[in-house]
């Protein structure tokens, strides 16, 4: 069963290098962080194999969070062999996020 | 064919779902795009839940509701709902935003709203880079920073305080000299040391770079005075437009009545203008939008929901 990858600073460059990551930036005191966490459960099984789903706590990796100028959770990154190429911030529907992860992997 | 569909999962939908499967209805499938919950679970404090005599997180506050609300058999459905019509009959359509049909006895509408924009300049160029509507989200991200706040209502005054914990400086950036917000918030705020308030202003714009906000610029109303905040963070908190968008037709009409601001017209058994089809919560007329209420809206609505699914299986319709 596929689960999603949690991400830290010793781990993020070498799981977002090659092919297509979804990571999404949360914090535990967050409601709408906490309202799509089912959703990106559900997109790391359907994803498996196909592209990463990722999670990175700003409250453990704060560093994360400032390297990649997050200033509003949950922000949704998405990364193609390790570039950002598309963002999203604020809780949206698993629909969208496929259609994202879709668009990227044709 | 369900029995009832209901959309949306805040403390209305899910205690819709609760007194209807509770009270006797077999099919009953509530809609919510995530974990249920509502936008209670942004707010940082909630002190008048009764019965819940501590003051706790909006997170907190929600963390049982789904599984009580369950408890009967309610299902989610983890999807998002793009519109409810009646094409033929009385059966009601909901389309799903996978392209997929569900058909419904009866429906409860029950969507909430979404923060209102405040339409100022730079406003949807930095949400999400320093402009923001969560302040129990994104308030970390500016501690022991100066941010503002714009608005002069209930969550702008409680989000203010919410703030000042974290932040060195809370601005509280008002049109007026007057708030909406409880009398005892207007005071905690008056007497918080970090909180200064700046009213009678209208927000100009919102400046900064690639990395994100940089400041607001004010302008007085009576003297046309420019007031520059050089601050990272604005959190806007002016109301909230409601979700209608899921009663919204193919032809642009709504499938029930609505009034100016678009909130669905219900009376007291929050029924609306379209026979089996109910509204609750923040997206009525006349919403207090309170827990509580939102909660009572959802039993009501539920009652009603049972009266007429029966009503339907009695005389055969549908």
């Amino acid at each position: 069963m596929g689960k999603y990858i949690e991400l830290n600073s010793s781990n993020f460059d070498e799981t977002v290098k090659e092919g297509v990551t979804l990571v999404d930036f949360w914090a535990p005191w967050c409601g709408p962080c906490r309202m799509i966490a089912p959703v990106i459960e559900e997109l790391a099984e359907e994803y498996e194999g196909k592209a990463k789903i990722a999670k990175v706590n700003t409250d453990e990796e704060q560093d994360l969070a400032i390297k990649f100028g997050i200033r509003s959770i949950p922000s949704i990154l998405f990364f193609k062999d390790g570039q950002v190429v598309d963002q999203m911030v604020g809780a949206a529907s698993k629909q969208a996020f496929a259609e994202k992860l879709d668009a990227l992997l044709k | 064919m369900l029995d009832l569909a209901i959309i949306g999962g805040g403390p209305a939908g899910l205690t819709a779902g609760l007194y209807a499967t509770r009270g006797g209805l077999e099919n009953v499938v509530m809609y919510e795009k995530g974990m249920p919950g509502g936008a209670i679970t942004q707010s940082s404090e909630v002190e008048n839940y009764p019965g819940i005599k501590e003051v706790v997180s909006g997170m907190d506050l929600m963390a049982s509701w789904p599984e009580q609300c369950m408890r009967f058999g309610l299902k989610h459905e983890m999807a998002e709902v793009v519109r409810v019509s009646r094409p033929e009959g009385l059966c009601f359509k909901v389309e799903l935003s996978d392209g997929s049909v569900e058909t419904a006895k009866s429906v409860i509408v029950c969507t909430g709203g979404t923060p209102r924009k405040a339409g100022f300049k730079g406003e949807e160029e930095f949400f999400g880079r320093g402009v923001s509507t969560c302040a129990t989200c994104d308030g970390f991200f500016y501690r022991d920073k100066e941010v503002a706040v714009i608005g002069g209502g209930d969550t702008a005054l409680e989000e203010a305080l919410y703030l000042a914990n974290i932040c060195s400086k809370v601005y509280v950036v008002h049109r007026r000299d007057e708030f909406r917000a409880a009398p005892s918030t207007v005071k905690r705020a008056r007497e918080n040391g970090k909180i200064e308030f700046v009213t009678n202003v209208l927000v100009e714009e919102v400046y900064g770079d690639a990395m994100g906000v940089q400041g607001i610029r004010l302008k007085k109303k009576d003297s046309g005075e420019v007031i520059d905040l050089p601050v990272p963070g604005v959190f806007v908190f002016v109301g909230y437009d409601v979700n209608n968008r899921v009663l919204k037709q193919e032809d642009g009409s709504f499938l029930c009545d609505v009034n100016e601001y678009g909130e669905v017209v219900v009376d007291l058994q929050m029924r609306t203008s379209e026979q089996g089809l109910f509204a609750a919560g923040d997206i009525r007329i006349m919403a207090p939008k309170q827990v509580v209420c939102a909660a009572g809206d959802g039993a009501n609505a539920a009652i009603g929901a049972i009266a007429y699914v029966e009503h339907l299986h009695r005389e055969n319709l549908c």
